[in-house]
Formats: C-alpha cells, structure tokens, sequence
C-alpha cells in the first residue's frame, strides 16, 4: 500500500467531510428548529457559487469576492424565508418537499438566465493556487488545506455559537420547544430568519470554497444536496454533533472507496472483475453505509434527545 | 390533503360505476379521452400526439404506482424514478446482451423476460429498501428512499458497459406475441391497457381489507397496531407491489424512449412524479393521471414560449402546495357538491 497516496486521499476526504458539513449543519439546523425540510439547500450553494464567482471577477480577488458574496447569500436566504418558507412552517414535511422543489426549479432558472448556462471557472490568486509540502514530504494543494482549515474553524465557530452565546441558547431552546420559547416573547419569526439565513450563508460559503476547484454550474447543488441529506440522515437529524462526525465519515469513506476499493477487491477475486465491480460499488458506498447504520439505529448516531 | 374528503371518502363515490359523482364523472371522462384522442389525432396526421400520450400514460402508471403509498399510505417515497429505471434497463440490458453477445443467461428480445424482469428486480429493490427504510417515519424516510434511489442513479452511472452516463440505446423493442410495439398506436393501446389494469389493480386493492388497513396505518398507525395489525408488513407488501408496478412503467417507457439513461432516474424525476400525485390529487383513484396530464401538457406549452419555462413552472409548483390543497380532483369533487 502506498502510505503517502492514503494520506492525500485522507486530506481529500477531510476536505470533501468539511464540505458536506457546511451544507449539512444548515439543513440540521434548520430542520431542528423550525420542523422545516429544505430541498432547496442546495440552490444556496449554487448561488454563493455563481456570485463569488462575478464579484472575483469584479474585484479581481477571490477572497475579496468570497467576503462580499456573504452577505448577497444571506440576503437572498432572507428573502427566500420571507416569501416562500415562511408560509410553509404550518405545513406537514410533504408540503415543504413539494415547495421547495418548486424552489429549485425557480433557483436554476432565475441562475441560468443571470449567468448563462455555461459554467464558470473561478481563478484563485497566486499564493493559493500552489501546493505546500506537509510532514513526511506529502506535497498537498495550498487551497485544499485552506479549504479544510475554514471549515475546521467555522465547526469550531458553531459549536460556540450554538453552546456558549445567547443566540445559540435560544436556538437550542427554539429546537427543544418552539412554542415555549415565543410565549417567553421571544420574536421566533426573527430566529427563524437568522437561523435560515445562517444555514444559507454556510451552503453559500460551500459553494464559494469549492467553485475554484471544479467551478460553478447550475445543477451542481442538486448532486451534492443527497450526500448532504446522506450525512444527516447517518447523523441524526437535527443534531450539529452527529452532522460533524457523519459528515467526516461520509467524506472519507467516499473519497477513500473511490481510490482504493479496486485494489482491496484485487485481493479476493479477479483483477477484472475487480475493475468491474470497484466502480460500481464504490459509487454505492455511502448509500450502503446508510442502510447499515438505519438498519441498526434508525434514528441515525446522534439523534437529538428532544423532539 | 386527508382532511378533504376525496374519492372513496365520500361514500356515494366508492364504487367506480355506483352513484355518478362527479369524480367518477371525471375519471370516466379523463379515461375516454385518453382512449379516442390519440388514435384521432394519429389518423388527421398528428402523430407527434400519440408520442405525447404514450409518454404521458407510462408516467400516468408511474404515478399511479406511487400513489398507492403515497395517497393511500402516507409513505412519502422520494425515490420513484429508480424502479423506472430498473424497468427501463430490464429491456435495455437484455436486448443489448442479444445484440452483442455476453451474458447469454439474460441475453433476450423477448417482451415476457423484459416484463418479468422488470417485475422481479422492482419487487426486490423495493423489499430490500423498504425493509430498511419503513423501519423510519417522516423525515427520515422521505430522505431514506430519496437516498437509495440516487444510489440506483449512481450505479447505472458507474456501468461503462452499458453507457454509464451516456445512456443505452435499445436496437430492438421488446417482442410480444400479437402486437408489433414499433407502430406507435399499438405501443400506446399496450400503455393504455396497462394503465386501465393498473387502475383497475389499485381500485380493488384500496378496497380490499388490504387496503383498509393500510389506510387506517396512515391515518393512526398506533390504532391499527392496537387492534392487531403488524403494520409494517402491510406497508412493506404495499411498498413492494408499487415498486413492482412502477417497474412495468418503466419497461413501457423503456420500449417507448429506445434510449434510456441514468437521467430517467434521476432524483429530480421521482420529485416531478410526486408532483403528478399531489397535484391531481393523492389518494383518488385518477387523480394522478388528471396530474400527469396536467403536468406534461403545462410542461409542453411552456416549454414553447421560452427556454427559461422552468421558472414559471417551479413558481406554479409553489403556488399549487400553497394554495391548491387537494389537487385537481379536490377542485372536482368540490364542483361537484356545489352543483349537486
């Protein structure tokens, strides 16, 4: 076994866990608080994707863009609440569903006809378009590492803001008893907007962070929004631990199965139909990895204790 | 949409033929036009209709199949379009094995294999993933069949001998005795056909104390358990016969299309079938054809005013679960009781 070629691919898996967790945080978030399925997660994605991309253009950074594209996400997360989510709270999980799948229909469309239906590559500056050398002589993409650290720090930032501030007080009190915590007088319609907002922001960022490595397209929220339900799912709904931890696994596995399940189907039958069979397996993986852990535990790993 | 007395609610319309409400109205008008429409347009020249409609009643079956669980169950499965696409590739893979030789075991043209193909590795997808993902309520197994459909999606991407993402075309139709499924009224008479037996099939089934019990599971589940009731079974036998009929859907659309791909089964798909049901109205007996028809012909005429008719589509979609609640044939029977 090549130890230095595990090791990449564990720093790839890791990236692509980060990745999933931004996504997955925000749906967990707010399913655990406002009952809500959001099919149209991924849409957010998408939009930090394309608008990052114009504002790189425009400013001629990408940092620049990713800082400003923030709040134009958030802004549009608001507005999607406003309009369309609100009105769905009261709702059964079919009719949210069905919304915001009209919302995707929408979210691609309204994007196709801003940028085209081309995708867009998004160009990094310079000092994070090289590779840096690791412990052991590993040699690793700069922006991957770079990728890993922010969700590293933003899973670091959440578990404050959800454990240590007033917000994330109230947003643990808005998951165990929404109508508790608005008799208290608390605005809950106002958490609901920030907590959506937040959740949108964090799939924007998402799609911000991966647009330089395989550029923004439409459609490109819809493939990674199962993997991220994936994650939930494996992880308990409605529980930010179990997202994290879900999401590592899912990332590693995913990316791990995708490089060397050929070779360990090598050890036990023919290297042809290793080639064969590889592929096909390790597209399922993590699908079947679901299916295990349901099977076990059908409320996922850590599924929170009050509903 | 349970709390709008619909078809089979009302006790004057149980029957298909006792008592002529106006849903009964509306199923045997919606039926006669699907049978006289095509073969008529087909003869003035149109023949582009009979394709249409052929198309329009294999997703009709489809959304029959899915209305079984979805209306009368309650199981919201978000993963559908994956026994269309095991349907589909149960003709495909067949007829490509004839074709260019390997896999003489399944290698065949033979309409019989195809349509028992397609039935058995329906029913055993749907077994093994309902097994699994009826143990879960809600969320979960709305999330859970969705999942397991895209893992059917992603397989048949990752099959490079059979196209992969590029999809698969199917030199030969299906053989069947008697009928030729390469003139296009006969393909759409064996559709229609299909789609009378499995209204037919369903019809029987609600009514049935199968279908009672399965109903009473959706509407108090703990209540059917109390009384004696192993629910699970009952969803799972529910569950396994629509993935079955949903698999014969695919294997008409299959022999419709001649070219099949990944993309049939794409998650998005098992979204727009959902919308069939929902939007002609989950848990009537026609109620998803009336949505199919609805569905298709506003995807048609949109679709020739701009390429961008995705957004007025999806807007319409939204304006539908906010404010049009018991779909088309909620509209019918409400007509209906205004008017006597």
């Amino acid at each position: 076994m090549d130890w230095t070629l595990l090791l990449i691919q564990m720093l790839n898996g890791l990236q692509l866990g980060v990745l999933l967790f931004l996504l997955a945080s925000g749906l967990t978030l707010v399913f655990g608080i406002m009952d809500f399925v959001n099919l149209a997660h991924g849409s957010f994605y998408m939009v930090g994707a394309f608008v990052c991309a114009s504002l790189t253009f425009f400013t001629g950074n990408f940092l620049i863009g990713v800082i400003l594209a923030i709040p134009v996400v958030a802004l549009v997360g608001v507005i999607t609440e406003k309009i369309v989510v609100q009105q769905l709270y009261a709702r059964d999980h079919l009719d949210h569903v069905l919304a915001t799948f009209g919302l995707i229909l929408c979210f691609d469309t309204l994007v196709h006809m801003i940028w085209g239906a081309q995708g867009i590559a998004v160009p990094l500056p310079k000092w994070l378009d090289g590779q840096v050398e690791l412990f052991g002589g590993i040699v690793f993409p700069t922006f991957r590492l770079l990728i890993i650290g922010t969700g590293l720090t933003i899973a670091f930032g959440l578990y404050y803001l959800v454990n240590h501030t007033r917000l994330g007080m109230l947003i643990r009190a808005g998951a165990s008893n929404r109508t508790m915590v608005s008799a208290l007088g608390v605005d809950i319609q106002l958490l609901f907007s920030l907590v959506f907002a937040l959740g949108a922001v964090l799939a924007g960022l998402a799609g911000m962070l991966i647009s330089p490595i395989t550029e923004a397209s439409i459609g490109m929220g819809n493939e990674i929004i199962i993997t991220a339900f994936v994650v939930i799912i494996v992880g308990g709904i409605g529980s930010m631990k179990g997202a994290f931890i879900a999401a590592m696994i899912i990332g590693l596995i995913d990316t791990l199965g995708r490089s060397f399940l050929d070779d360990m189907f090598k050890v036990f039958m023919s290297a042809p139909a290793a080639e064969t069979s590889a592929p096909a397996v390790s597209a399922m993986l993590i699908y079947i990895l679901m299916a295990a852990i349901l099977a076990v535990r059908p409320q996922g790993l850590f599924p929170p204790k009050v509903r | 949409m349970s709390d709008t007395p619909l078809n089979g609610a009302t006790p004057r319309s149980s029957g298909l033929l006792s008592g002529w409400t106006a849903t009964t109205w509306a199923t045997a008008i919606c039926l006669v036009l699907l049978a006289v429409v095509p073969p008529v347009s087909f003869y003035a020249g149109q023949p582009f209709h009979v394709d249409l409609a052929t198309r329009l009643v294999c997703l009709s079956i489809a959304a029959v199949s899915l209305n079984l669980i979805l209306g009368y169950g309650g199981m919201v499965s978000f993963g559908h379009a994956a026994f269309i696409g095991i349907g589909a590739y149960s003709v495909g893979i067949p007829a490509y094995h004839a074709t260019y030789g390997e896999f003489d075991l399944i290698a065949s043209y033979n309409g019989w294999f195809h349509i028992a193909l397609a039935l058995v590795v329906s029913a055993i997808f749907a077994a093994i993933t309902g097994a699994i993902s009826l143990r879960t309520r809600g969320v979960y197994f709305i999330m859970i069949t969705m999942a397991f459909g895209q893992m059917v999606f992603f397989l048949f991407v990752s099959m490079e001998t059979y196209g992969g993402d590029d999809g698969l075309t199917i030199d030969v139709r299906s053989e069947l005795p008697l009928i030729d499924l390469d003139k296009p009224l006969q393909l759409y008479f064996l559709c229609y056909g299909s789609l009378l037996g499995a209204l037919f099939i369903v019809h029987r089934m609600v009514n049935s104390r199968f279908g009672m019990a399965i109903q009473g599971a959706k509407g108090n589940e703990l209540r059917m358990q109390s009384i004696g009731y192993n629910t699970y079974v009952y969803r799972l036998v529910a569950y396994i016969i629509s993935g079955a009929m949903c698999g014969y859907a695919g294997f008409l659309l299959g022999n419709f299309t001649t070219f099949i791909s990944p993309e049939m089964m794409d998650w998005t798909r098992s979204g727009e079938l959902m919308f069939m049901v929902i939007l002609g109205g989950a848990a009537t007996l026609v109620g998803p054809i009336l949505g199919a028809v609805a569905f298709i012909l506003l995807e048609e005429i949109l679709s020739g005013f701009t390429i961008y008719w995705h957004l007025p589509f999806g807007v319409l979609l939204i304006l539908c679960v906010l404010f049009a609640r018991g779909g088309l044939m909620g509209f019918v029977s409400q007509w209906g009781r205004r008017n006597g």
